[in-house]
């Protein structure tokens, strides 16, 4: 599987996306520039962390009509795979390829923590590999990740099993107390209705690496790829 | 030439004294116009040419095999760490700026210290800061928490370099004046080190980032005098940021200078196009012709000296190689910066300056600078009454508590003690996937050099209180301080970086603090073989004000000579972290306990006693106890380290007991120790460090340490969930981590309004 890294002026995330999906896990992996629109064979796309363009306006509100995204979103079209974290959420969002939106932390403040997260599907390519019953340690990092959706849109979310992530606590306890920025029905992570396309607002790849003390983030690539990696 | 020549009432109002105007009429050989003494106005500031302090920093230590800049010659200390690459590091403060606008100020201190970093080349890992805000239940020091904190958030979250560490005292010292001090640490391979010089006759000059506004205007000058109550009337003199400019420059920059074809570069901090050009300039011994109608503007008619003096932020000056011109504006265009060619390097070695074909200012460049011709300035100084006064104090003086649960309640919630959460959770201290330090808990940070099997151990440290009252002990306490604490994360203390902070160097005290401090910077460093690599010399932090009778009332914030101290751990398996491991690992304290509570926050805020000695410091002893903590944690003898500082040995053991909800029992009486139970618990002696071993290891670590000259005891042992004290619990684990980790949001957040 060949992996993408779309770069935007302000993407700050997305070294360390190379450095998780190359050096890590051993995965073929290039940087796509948004002012491209070759997607250079890539199967799987991913929207990395950061602030593109400034986010002045609004979280992802302006890369969405970046040359690379028209091919982003063809290709999501066409069925394939394409992953936003954080930042990258925001914009697929934005891009309409993720329904809903994310609103500033009910606290108002940007925060950088440790949380919890509970798996809610493993039917996708991104959690398949992941135990549903468990509490995964993986850091979030914004202000603006607050998930919202309409009440349609959530029905749709839950009756299709398209909620990925919730918040939960240290023993997995989904509830108020572990919801770091208000969203939804603690929701951190969805898919698309055709399970190819992925956001959640957590960091996986900053829980990947031994040297880190925290490796929760390295199930999810490993799902991806389809294989553990000692 | 302009014809309007200035007079010394002018130069006056420009800040600069009757005898420097006639010295600039000297240098020029006739009298300046007034874009030529507004560029001498802000380039002999105190902030810019260090014109009070340069005679006493020339004595600070500066060299050592691993230097490859020295302190002053470029825009940051840059160190070899091997495998072919250098650390670049350094801490500048944005006090000024901050005190009347809190969040532009503190973020464009970002933004400003991590330009002096990649300007040479290196890319920033990680940022430190350290601030100092007045009185925490008044709402302006609120105010400008919030503001200074969300400043600093905003700009290096978005450029994308973590915040992993720094430090935060709160005394009235500071209430109109606050310290904001931030620190960058970059790496670069030592063969891609980018200079700041102009040379080569003919070769082009190009500015590159942002346009040039009229913000910031005199923020040098600003810089360089007393904060009042009329100090938000120069609001203009205080930068805004754009941290997503800043981040395009960081990667436009790295690439240009990959290319190979830039010959120098400078990023444009205080005083704009003028220092980055004087200085480019006297360092290579060259001149600069610059065509200002060539840099691109934010607003039309602005004046010479408005485009020359203008601190518009994520600005470089580069100088590059003729014939390479395009390859430069195709790497800009790439990251849709502007990079406008605006002159050429000259035979000369004067910076001319040009605008609608007219020659409108022309200085020799050594005129202007530090190193050149920019005054130096040996100032007086007194030994203040206070100081023989407060060295007076004896620990008897004072009435040991009754109660030693109520003061450690009263210390656990102290805003001096408590955890920080509520600031560091606001900074991404985890962008670069590198800080090794947010899962495992250390008295420094640890940031993991990508590519290389070796990693950075920073930290930042000063106790303000400690040098108020002794400054020459204050300041080695800080430098051995910052050296334990990378010494305990399993760290080898290398170089420092400082930042000295202090109030009007025209008061004699105040001066005497400064000479002080450096005398004591320099007997740690040489002693610890730790040069001073740079930094930045911050006076006139002090606030007048008018009381209550109407009269002036001037007050200096506490002396605070902050030191950036940058360690190496080249064996990452040496890592070591505070938390205490497992029930039952064996306590020990290695270094001597004191019975002294001199400066200490129990004696400063339990018994409201401020007027005491620094606490008791022996460098030597210092010395000794860092080599042993290093060759026990590089014998992999011990569990955890934890060095004993503010709230004494009491609360080291409770920041080492709760991050795994654990406890401890321990007792305060020894046969062979004589030392008051308030000194032994809440004392602040220094020179000392909590360790944890496991209990089978106990007689291989008493045997090594009866080897060692340090003393040790075994002071107890970690229990499951209470601090007990002499069989007393003092706290629950669970009662401690509720104020140690919430009281500051509660104060910031409401719930604690006048606590």
């Amino acid at each position: 599987m060949k992996f993408g890294v779309i770069v935007f002026p302000g993407s700050n995330c997305d070294d360390d996306m190379v450095y998780v999906l190359g050096k890590l896990m051993q995965q073929d992996v290039v940087k796509l520039w948004h002012k491209d629109h070759d997607l250079q064979g890539c199967d799987f796309l991913v929207v990395p962390g950061g602030f593109a363009y400034g986010d002045y306006l609004r979280a992802g509100a302006i890369a969405r009509f970046s040359p690379i995204m028209e091919s982003v979103i063809a290709h999501a079209q066409n069925g394939g795979n394409v992953m936003g974290i954080c930042n990258g959420f925001q914009i697929l969002t934005e891009a309409g390829l993720l329904p809903g939106a994310l609103l500033q932390n009910n606290n108002q403040k940007y925060v950088c923590k440790n949380i919890y997260l509970k798996p809610q599907t493993t039917d996708t390519l991104f959690t398949r590999q992941l135990n549903a019953e468990q509490a995964y340690k993986i850091p979030i990092a914004h202000g603006e990740g607050r998930y919202h959706a309409s009440p349609e849109i959530l029905k749709q979310l839950n009756d299709n099993n398209q909620v990925l992530f919730r918040y939960c606590d240290q023993d997995g306890n989904i509830n108020e107390t572990a919801n770091p920025n208000g969203s939804l029905e603690n929701i951190a992570g969805i898919s698309n209705e055709g399970r190819n396309v992925f956001g959640m607002m957590p960091h996986p790849e900053r829980a990947s690496d031994n040297l880190l003390g925290n490796t929760d983030g390295r199930k999810f690539f490993e799902s991806v790829i389809g294989q553990v990696l000692v | 030439m302009e014809e309007q020549l200035t007079t010394v009432e002018t130069a006056m109002q420009l800040g600069l004294l009757i005898e420097e105007f006639e010295k600039i009429k000297g240098l020029l050989g006739r009298t300046p116009n007034f874009t030529e003494l507004s560029a001498f106005s802000v380039m002999w500031s105190e902030h810019c040419c260090y014109k009070s302090s340069i005679l006493w920093l020339k004595k600070l230590p500066k060299s050592s095999p691993r230097m490859l800049a020295e302190a002053g010659e470029e825009n940051a200390g840059l160190v070899d760490i091997g495998n072919g690459l250098a650390c670049a590091f350094k801490i500048e403060s944005h006090n000024h700026p901050s005190a009347i606008e809190p969040y532009q100020g503190a973020a464009t201190g970002v933004g400003g210290i991590n330009r002096d970093i990649f300007t040479m080349g290196a890319r920033p890992i990680a940022l430190l800061n350290t601030l100092r805000f007045g009185d925490i239940n008044l709402e302006k020091t609120k105010h400008l928490l919030r503001g200074v904190v969300k400043g600093i958030g905003d700009y290096g979250n978005a450029f994308g370099v973590p915040t992993v560490g720094g430090e935060v005292y709160f005394d009235s010292s500071y209430n109109t004046n606050p310290l904001v001090n931030a620190f960058s640490a970059g790496i670069v391979e030592t063969d891609k080190v980018a200079s700041a010089i102009a040379l080569g006759v003919g070769n082009p000059v190009f500015i590159v980032g942002s346009a040039t506004g009229k913000d910031g205007i005199h923020g040098a000058a600003f810089a360089s005098k007393d904060i009042t109550e009329d100090s938000a009337k120069d609001l203009p003199s205080v930068q805004v940021g754009d941290p997503f400019q800043e981040k395009l420059l960081l990667e436009a920059t790295l690439e240009v200078i990959a290319t190979k074809n830039v010959v120098g570069i400078q990023d444009m901090g205080a005083a704009g196009i003028i220092c980055s050009s004087s200085e480019m300039s006297a360092k290579g011994e060259h001149g600069m012709d610059i065509d200002l109608d060539k840099v691109p503007l934010r607003q039309e008619n602005m004046l010479p000296f408005e485009i020359l003096l203008s601190e518009s932020q994520e600005r470089m000056l580069v100088v590059v190689e003729k014939g390479k011109e395009q390859e430069i504006l195709d790497i800009f265009d790439k990251w849709d910066l502007n990079c406008a060619e605006i002159g050429t390097v000259t035979e000369s070695s004067n910076v001319r300056f040009f605008q609608k074909g007219e020659l409108v200012a022309d200085i020799p460049a050594n005129a202007l600078v530090l190193g050149g011709d920019a005054p130096i300035y040996e100032h007086s100084y007194t030994e203040p009454d206070y100081f023989q006064q407060y060295k007076q104090f004896k620990t008897e003086d004072v009435p040991e508590p009754t109660d030693y649960a109520e003061v450690a309640q009263f210390l656990m919630k102290h805003p001096n003690i408590v955890s920080r959460q509520w600031i560091y959770e606001q900074y991404d201290s985890m962008v670069g996937t590198a800080n090794a330090s947010t899962n495992s808990p250390a008295d420094a940070a640890v940031v993991h050099v990508k590519g290389a099997d070796q990693a950075i151990v920073i930290t930042v440290d000063c106790n303000g209180r400690y040098v108020q009252a002794d400054p020459k002990i204050g300041a080695m306490i800080a430098v051995c301080e910052s050296a334990r604490n990378v010494v305990c994360a399993g760290g080898d203390p290398v170089a420092i970086t400082n930042n000295l902070n202090f109030g009007n160097p025209y008061n004699q005290e105040v001066y005497w603090q400064f000479v002080q401090s450096v005398k004591g910077i320099i007997e740690a460093c040489e002693k610890l073989e730790t040069p001073v690599t740079g930094g930045n010399v911050s006076f006139y932090n002090q606030a007048s004000t008018v009381s209550k009778e109407g009269g002036n009332v001037t007050n200096a914030v506490l002396p605070t000579p902050t030191i950036g101290m940058l360690g190496l751990m080249d064996n990452l398996e040496h890592r070591m972290t505070l938390d205490f491991k497992n029930v039952g690992d064996i306590i020990y304290v290695i270094g001597e306990p004191k019975n002294d509570i001199a400066g200490s926050e129990y004696l400063t805020s339990y018994h409201n006693f401020k007027e005491s000695s620094a606490p008791h410091f022996d460098l030597e002893a210092e010395y000794d106890l860092q080599q042993t903590v290093k060759a026990l944690i590089r014998d992999k003898q011990i569990q955890s380290a934890h060095d004993i500082s503010d709230g004494g040995l009491f609360i080291t053991l409770a920041e080492s007991a709760m991050p795994r909800d654990l406890g401890f029992s321990i007792l305060t009486t020894f046969d062979e120790i004589d030392v008051r139970k308030d000194a032994f618990l809440f004392g602040e002696s220094q020179s000392r460090v909590v360790v944890t071993i496991k209990a089978e290891d106990q007689d291989r670590f008493e045997d090594f340490m009866k080897e060692q000259s340090v003393p040790f005891f075994e002071v107890g042992v970690v229990t499951v969930s209470d601090f007990k004290v002499d069989t007393h619990v003092l706290m629950t684990t669970e009662e401690a981590k509720d104020v140690y980790n919430n009281t500051l949001g509660r104060h910031m957040d409401g719930g604690l309004a006048h606590a």
